[in-house]
């Protein structure tokens, strides 16, 4: 499958955190045979791993997306409901959104005085219902919904859709899972992780369970490409970004390097990612028992949390081959992780 | 090791740099030291340092005491390289924007490059403006090169430190400079190391310089979790008597070190070391926390099943600036305390104190 | 037993007057208890054969911390834990281990400028007045860095009402007693633990320990079934039984497990609730995250005024939640 179909499906699937099931389920269905070992665990996290020599690389992308949870449904049938992750409400009003069962609902607040005051206990979620027992029958308290928003391609190249975080990261390990060869220098356990949205919950327990020597997360990053954006050197479609830092963790300098050599072994373009706000699931890994070096591969994204994300094809198909080239490769050696 | 000599650690620490993220100059001048006073030296994964001197308990007996100070510093990150050369910058760890205009600044990158704060003129700035601080985002560095040059040195991603040297004062008492949070701790690690060369002591201790504290204790994690001491003392600094501040919340310098009680600490350890202070004739201060510490204690005290954990802790005045002051005075007491602790430290000691 | 667990004083980091009641009440009951170096209290009951199951109930309550003696004698403090500031003039504590008397004293109205009320006292300049004449005086019974709690007792009130301080968390800590001094031949692991006001740090490590492959916390809950705030904000009521957590600051419930304490409720026919709330922390976040991960859920008996000198709760949802952890407990075994 072409990255830009797997990319389709896994951003207009339903995947809230918490609810990951069937990013989940169409994700086991895309890897089918490419591995040798895959298995849940508690959370949900889905590990696949690629057996090898040596030592054990822990690559993680976050299976869940932003959302919302309905905590009340009032007796003319109206919902309230409450964030499930970073979600501003300023960005819902008139927005779509989607639960499991394919009920769309619409966004809109009480009267308001000045927009300031919009926030969470103003807004509601109309689903159709007249009533108390009609919205019953519809959803229960505790029912997550998502965006609802399908897949465009902008122009050649240029694709659109909700969840591009972080289902642009899990396309990318699916389709670099599709491309490894019979033999592999090192062990690789790609992690499609749950509840990333919450703080990096699913990580945390993947990373303890699995004892990797080494982490990576692919996830996306925000930009500083856009008008008045705030000062960050990553544009879009410039090649995929080595994370130097967010507020999870300041990436591993040696691992920040093995990343380096081997883009630009390869002709790779990429640019380094400082990251002012956010995290990702490097930071729980490189926390894990007594620490694990880690690293993040970020594809440049605009608009990250709303139900427009945009990605560049060509920064996709860099990263593939980024990550494809780095496991490909030998990792640093633990001494010389000593003398950092 | 007498006091002259923790003169000139403290103002070597204080000199080198060591942001979060990229301690290791700081890490080797640490290293040198303890190379002296202790039997191992080695780096664990994340990075921490931990020093290690024997105690005289067989194998079987066998505990260990942590003693632990973050060697990490305050500094900043480069964001950008604007097209006229200046610089912009995030910061790394609690920094205050407005101790920063005018600052002197090293650049971190292929090689260390000198700078400056730059902000804009007071005369270019409407009565408006001048009434407001400045937030970091509109700051930037000035280095004197152009764009294309400093690419060639420098890029997203480098550390910023700053270059401020420390001195000791006039009635050689205090010293004053950047990063004494947390280069004070290290050095009472330093000192504590030397004196227990005087000691006998039972328990293994391993003095940890731990990393990215400044950031969110992330060396105390896993340096807890991999080293699995039976007991565990956090070495930083407190916030000194300072014009301004609530008084319930600021030490007195020359008053002798702060000792934490609260939450975050084993109750039992805590009045040991009172008690300890007490007994050695160590001048000392209760320190009241009522919840999170900011420390590595507070990392330590949750690490696997539970580490007794305790703070002592250095009053410093002007804390994550580049004038930090602190009473010599406090740091030899501190050290001398933190010997006398790790050498009473048995096994049996140990179940006395968990028994209260 | 409720109102002597209420009435105990135990600020987070200072349980060990609730630890020792319930140490006492166990003695003769067939479990084995330890306390760890946190000072959580681990009692195990019976032999499961169907994994390990961790119950837990905080011990600890919100209160205050003296941070200095004035030289006149009165007390600086500071609250350990999330306390409304506002709710505290005017109010009675007992300050350390030896519970000396205090009140938190405020300007008379008399003595106050025009539109003064409109505003909070500012917190940072209320002070604890234990009637010291000085601070030599008071430097005899208090020392910097003790807790105190406040000051009241457990009641009933009206018609099948609970009134006191503490049921965050000791109607918790009350549930799991009973589950373990019952001769039910349930069993289960409980973890009574310290300082979940200040953090959750007692969970964290407790959960370390057990390993449990599903776990429970059994809570109270904020409720706000009362005047000036909306129905849909209420979070929980009271009398509707105890509260099932969907999601709150820490942690996001599974389905299937909250599922199951409701389909446990429908059979035992007892009431039951969701909290319409998905704010605030409990321990559950930090177990869910132990080790490799753990299947948690959290239920909660409503209360209203938490984190007060006097809150509100009613008999029924106590009995409520025993009922059905109770009933859960005999599903899992």
């Amino acid at each position: 499958m072409a990255i830009r179909d797997t990319l389709k499906k896994l951003t207009e699937a339903y995947g809230p955190s918490g609810e990951e099931e069937n990013v989940r389920s169409m994700i086991r269905d895309m890897l089918n045979d490419q591995v040798d070992q895959i298995f849940e665990d508690n959370l949900g996290n889905l590990f696949a791993i690629r057996k090898g020599q040596k030592l054990k690389v822990m690559v993680s992308a976050h299976m869940d997306e932003i959302g919302v949870i309905v905590t009340h449904i009032d007796e003319n049938g109206f919902l309230r409901i409450a964030p499930v992750g970073g979600i501003s409400p300023r960005l819902l009003i008139g927005q779509r959104l989607r639960f499991n069962n394919e009920l769309i609902g619409t966004v809109y607040h009480e009267k308001l005085k000045e927009l300031k005051e919009l926030d969470w206990p103003k807004i509601y979620l109309d689903i159709g219902a007249d009533d108390l027992e009609t919205a019953k029958k519809l959803v229960k308290i505790g029912d997550l919904a998502c965006l609802d928003q399908p897949f465009k391609e902008q122009r050649e190249g240029r694709y659109l859709a909700k969840a591009m975080d972080d289902r642009a990261g899990c396309a990318i390990l699916v389709e670099v899972i599709n491309r490894l060869p019979a033999e592999l220098p090192h062990e690789v356990c790609f992690v499609f992780s749950v509840q990333e949205e919450l703080g990096l919950r699913g990580a945390k327990t993947a990373a303890y369970r699995y004892e990797p020597d080494f982490g990576l997360a692919v996830d996306v990053t925000t930009v500083g490409d856009t008008p008045k954006a705030a000062t960050m050197e990553v544009s879009l479609g410039k090649g995929p970004a080595i994370k130097v830092k967010d507020n999870s963790v300041l990436c591993h300098p040696l691992i920040r390097r093995f990343m380096v050599d081997v883009a630009e072994k390869n002709k790779i373009p990429f640019q380094y990612e400082v990251l002012t706000r956010g995290g990702t699931d490097a930071g729980a890994i490189h926390l894990s028992r007594e620490g694990v070096p880690s690293g993040a591969l970020s594809i440049p994204c605009r608009y990250v949390h709303t139900a427009s994300e945009i990605v560049d094809k060509s920064d996709l198909d860099y990263a593939v081959l980024l990550l494809e080239k780095m496991l490909l490769s030998s990792w640093p050696q633990m001494e010389e992780i000593n003398l950092r | 090791m007498n006091k002259e000599n923790l003169i000139d650690i403290l103002l070597e620490l204080s000199s080198v740099a060591g942001v979060s993220g990229n301690e290791t100059a700081a890490l080797e001048a640490v290293r040198s030291y303890f190379d002296l006073y202790t039997d191992e030296v080695k780096l664990d994964r994340f990075g921490n340092l931990i020093a290690l001197k024997k105690g005289e308990a067989s194998a079987a007996e066998k505990i260990t005491v942590a003693l632990v100070a973050h060697v990490d510093e305050i500094g900043a990150m480069v964001t950008k390289i604007e097209p006229a050369g200046f610089l912009r910058f995030t910061p790394l760890g609690g920094l205050d924007p407005r101790v920063l205009p005018g600052q002197r600044v090293v650049v971190h990158g292929k090689k260390a490059i000198e700078g400056v704060i730059g902000a804009t003129a007071p005369h270019h700035l409407s009565m408006q403006d001048r009434e407001k601080s400045i937030p970091v985002e509109k700051l930037f560095i000035d280095t004197g090169y152009d764009a294309d040059t400093l690419k060639t040195i420098t890029g997203v991603g480098d550390t910023i430190s700053f270059g401020q040297k420390p001195i000791l004062l006039k009635n050689r008492k205090m010293i004053t400079g950047k990063a004494l949070d947390n280069r004070a701790g290290i050095a009472a690690l330093i000192f504590c190391a030397a004196e227990l060369a005087g000691l006998r002591h039972q328990a293994d201790i391993c003095f940890i310089a731990s990393l990215q504290e400044e950031v969110g204790l992330r060396g105390a994690v896993t340096a807890a979790y991999g080293l699995k001491p039976n007991l565990a003392v956090a070495v930083d600094v407190t916030h000194g008597d300072t014009p301004g501040t609530d008084d319930k919340k600021t030490y007195k310098l020359g008053a002798g070190p702060a000792l934490g009680v609260g939450p975050n600490f084993h109750p039992s350890l805590s009045f040991a070391m009172q008690q300890i202070a007490q007994e050695f004739n160590l001048s000392y201060q209760v320190e009241p926390i009522p919840a999170h510490s900011g420390t590595d204690a507070w990392a330590f005290q949750v690490s696997r099943e539970g580490i007794p954990t305790a703070l002592l802790s250095i009053p410093l005045r002007y804390m994550h600036t580049t004038v930090e002051m602190l009473c010599l005075e406090d740091l030899v007491t501190g050290s001398r305390l933190l010997a006398r602790l790790a050498a009473k430290v048995t096994n049996s000691y140990l179940e006395e104190l968990k028994k209260c | 037993m409720l109102a002597e667990l209420c009435d105990l004083r135990g600020v987070s980091g200072n349980e060990e007057n609730v630890r020792k009641y319930l140490l006492e009440k166990l003695v003769g009951t067939a479990v084995e208890t330890r306390v760890d170096t946190m000072g959580n209290l681990l009692v195990s009951k019976g032999k499961s054969k169907n994994g390990t199951i961790m119950l837990s109930a905080h011990m600890d309550e919100v209160g205050l911390m003296i941070m200095a003696v004035e030289k006149n004698g009165f007390l600086k403090f500071s609250p350990v834990g999330g306390i409304d500031g506002r709710i505290l003039p005017g109010k009675r504590v007992r300050i350390g281990t030896a519970g000396i008397d205090g009140v938190i004293g405020v300007k008379p109205v008399h003595l106050q400028k025009k539109d003064e009320q409109k505003k909070p006292f500012d917190e940072e300049s209320l002070c604890i007045d234990a009637g010291f004449k000085n601070s030599d005086e008071a430097k005899q019974y208090i020392s910097v860095g003790d807790y105190a709690a406040f000051d009241s007792f457990c009641t009933e009130i009206g018609d099948g009402y609970y009134r006191g301080k503490a049921f965050d968390d000791r109607t918790g800590c009350l549930i799991l007693l009973r589950l373990l001094m019952e001769n039910n031949g349930l069993a289960f692991n409980a973890a009574f633990t310290v300082q979940e006001e200040v953090g959750t740090r007692g969970a964290a490590v407790a959960a370390y320990t057990i390993e449990p492959n599903v776990a429970l916390v059994v809570e109270a809950t904020a409720a706000s079934d009362t005047p000036e705030t909306d129905e849909e904000a209420a979070g929980t009521n009271l009398g509707k039984g105890p509260a099932i957590s969907i999601m709150d600051r820490t942690i996001m419930v599974s389905r299937k497990l909250r599922e199951e304490l409701a389909e446990v409720a429908e059979k035992a026919s007892l009431p039951y609730q969701y909290r319409h709330f998905t704010g605030a922390g409990t321990e559950g976040g930090v177990i869910a995250s132990s080790r490799g991960g753990v299947d948690t859920a959290i239920l909660a008996v409503p209360c209203r005024y938490i984190h007060s000198p006097y809150s509100v709760m009613k008999e029924s949802d106590l009995n409520a939640t025993l009922g059905l952890v109770r009933a859960w407990l005999e599903q899992r075994q």
